[in-house]
């Protein structure tokens, strides 16, 4: 390993050009980076004008689009919520005109309507630019290997990391999600130097290799992970990287903000840098919805300002984390988001999917031999997310051959619903903890630990 | 032909078995015969018993997921291949058994069981002869 000083001197003898993707945007002063957060968000606010949804809102509001005359006006704006998005289902935000859309993805859906985000042919050129830029911030270059152990299709970490990788010239592997041997064969027949993958698939990607007695130190030219859409600490982070001889970096993104390529770590590993020159950050206490005193958790709300088809204004994502503190080493000012803390709403990440326990609530409810009470338990042995849903059976019937097919059909529909198949127990009545007040449906005993 | 069987949803977890055969003997129920049958998640408790409607009201009034069923019990002689005999003749009809057990009571041997097709069951066992017990006569034997 490189002693940290060498690092530092190598750092500072680059280049601007060699360390940033666009030092101009990227190592601007904060005064410079909210002027122009509030020339584009004046922009944006424009744009929204263009929405049937927004024109709407500053109506109710009694807001006027030059009402915004500084960032600090942002507050007047009410917030936008994945409601609002479901409630709009597809086209109500939309601030272009159907015909200059290019792209569209979509929620699954699985918690009612599902939620639809749209791209003009400008939009997805900025959100290449952005998660090339964070590749190369992490040290990529074209000459890499990059593989994409992400679902594509509707799921935004598929696309938005091939086009990303593809713009900064990196030959990119769209392998997708599974088939741990045919990933393994990938990266040892290509020479992969960098992949994408969720936390706990990097453990079952070194599980699968010892069996297979390939050692990645020697074996294989993996040197850059890049992990995300799974809450992890830091210290699953450095085991990740003992395992892997990589060195992994944290990439926060979502899909109602293009995916990909919000938020990521630099080479100091202490926070990830949000690119203020897309979005202007918001935390907020979820109860109160009033700013949280500077440093202290509270839920993200984010502001897109460089989007075109569909601008949101103060969206509120649920995500709990907190601003780092001062300036960071690598010389960029934008702000540095905490490690996710968590959710200000119910949902699960489990295997890099989002679950909402009322998915599961609803499947149950519709079985009229199930009682009311419900347990979600998540465990991850040997690395990999387990859930077990536990449930009341309404009239016990002696019928072992019943109970069977029931346990089955009711795993079935799960599977369908949220994609992972969890491991179904029909209980005797009376036997889960009595539901009062605020319900207690979910226990996530996942160890932090691969 | 048939006679109650009383079947417990009994959770997999330390104290379950425990809380229903204290319950049972607060009530003063006699057990005459009981079997569990197990998966990973949780098992069947199968008890004949003295009783059975009022230790079926009695696991009810506890909370306890309980169910009352019908089951056919024959009677069979000590000698062997009787068992072999009894359910060929259910083999031969197509009759499928879901379970069985059995017991010894007075020095006979009892067959319970359930079958997938209770009313050719019925037939087979009163075309072959077959020993069947009703529940008076069961629990006087006990």
């Amino acid at each position: 390993m490189t002693p940290s000083f060498i690092k530092i001197t190598i750092l500072k003898t680059m280049k601007h050009e060699q360390m940033y993707l666009h030092p101009e945007l990227e190592t601007m002063t904060r005064p410079e980076i909210e002027r122009l957060q509030l020339e584009r968000l004046q922009k944006t606010i424009g744009r929204c004008m263009r929405s049937s949804f927004y024109r709407q809102r500053f109506e109710e509001s009694g807001l006027k689009p030059e009402d915004i005359r500084s960032l600090d006006d942002l507050q007047k704006i009410p917030f936008t919520t994945k409601q609002d998005l479901r409630k709009h289902y597809p086209f109500g935000l939309s601030a272009v005109p159907l015909e200059d859309v290019v792209r569209l993805h979509s929620s699954s859906g699985t918690t009612g309507t599902p939620t639809v985000i749209l791209h003009t042919q400008h939009d997805l050129d900025e959100w290449a630019n952005a998660v090339a830029r964070c590749l190369y911030m992490v040290g990529l270059r074209k000459g890499d290997i990059f593989q994409n152990s992400s679902g594509y299709g509707m799921f935004t970490g598929g696309l938005g990391f091939q086009y990303g990788a593809e713009r900064l010239g990196m030959l990119t592997v769209p392998a997708a999600a599974g088939n741990t041997k045919r990933q393994i064969k990938f990266i040892t027949d290509f020479g992969t130097t960098a992949l994408h993958a969720i936390p706990s698939y990097a453990g079952r990607l070194y599980e699968v290799m010892e069996e297979m007695g390939i050692d990645p130190r020697r074996d294989t030219r993996l040197r850059t992970l890049i992990i995300g859409a799974e809450p992890h600490s830091d210290e699953q982070r450095r085991r990740i990287e003992d395992m892997l001889g990589v060195k992994a970096y944290n990439s926060f993104g979502m899909s109602e903000m293009c995916g990909p390529g919000v938020a990521f770590e630099c080479p100091e590993q202490n926070g990830l840098h949000i690119w203020e020159d897309y979005y202007i950050v918001e935390i907020v206490d979820p109860e109160t919805l009033e700013p949280v005193p500077e440093g202290e958790v509270g839920e993200l709300v984010l502001t897109t300002i460089n989007r075109e088809a569909m601008p949101l204004l103060r969206y509120r994502t649920r995500d709990l984390t907190r601003i780092l503190p001062g300036d960071c080493p690598c010389g960029r000012h934008h702000k540095r988001l905490d490690r996710m803390k968590g959710r200000s709403d119910d949902m699960m990440i489990l295997k890099g999917v989002n679950i909402f326990p009322i998915q599961i609530e609803n499947i149950l409810m519709q079985f009229k031999e199930l009682g009311n009470e419900y347990l979600i338990t998540l465990t991850n042995l040997e690395a990999n997310d387990e859930m077990t849903v536990e449930v009341e059976l309404n009239d016990f019937t002696d019928d072992y051959g019943f109970l069977q097919n029931l346990t089955k059909e009711i795993t079935r529909q799960l599977k369908d619903e949220i994609l992972i198949t969890p491991r179904v127990k029909l209980m005797p009545k009376g036997s889960l903890p009595k539901q009062e007040g605020k319900a207690v449906r979910v226990k996530d005993l996942r160890k932090t630990l691969i | 032909m048939t006679i109650h069987q009383l079947s417990v949803f009994v959770e997999n977890k330390s104290g379950t078995l425990l809380r229903v055969l204290e319950l049972l003997k607060e009530a003063n129920i006699q057990l005459i015969a009981s079997t569990i049958s197990d998966t990973v998640e949780y098992g069947i408790y199968r008890i004949i018993c003295s009783e059975p409607m009022r230790a079926y009201e009695t696991l009810k009034e506890a909370g306890i997921s309980a169910n009352l069923s019908d089951v056919f019990a024959i009677m069979l002689d000590n000698r062997p291949g009787c068992a072999a005999d009894a359910i060929r003749s259910f083999s031969n009809a197509g009759i499928g058994i879901s379970y069985l057990y059995s017991f010894l009571l007075s020095g006979k041997g009892i067959l319970v069981f359930r079958t997938d097709s209770p009313e050719q069951t019925r037939k087979v066992i009163l075309d072959k002869g077959l020993n069947y017990i009703e529940e008076k006569h069961l629990l006087e034997m006990a």
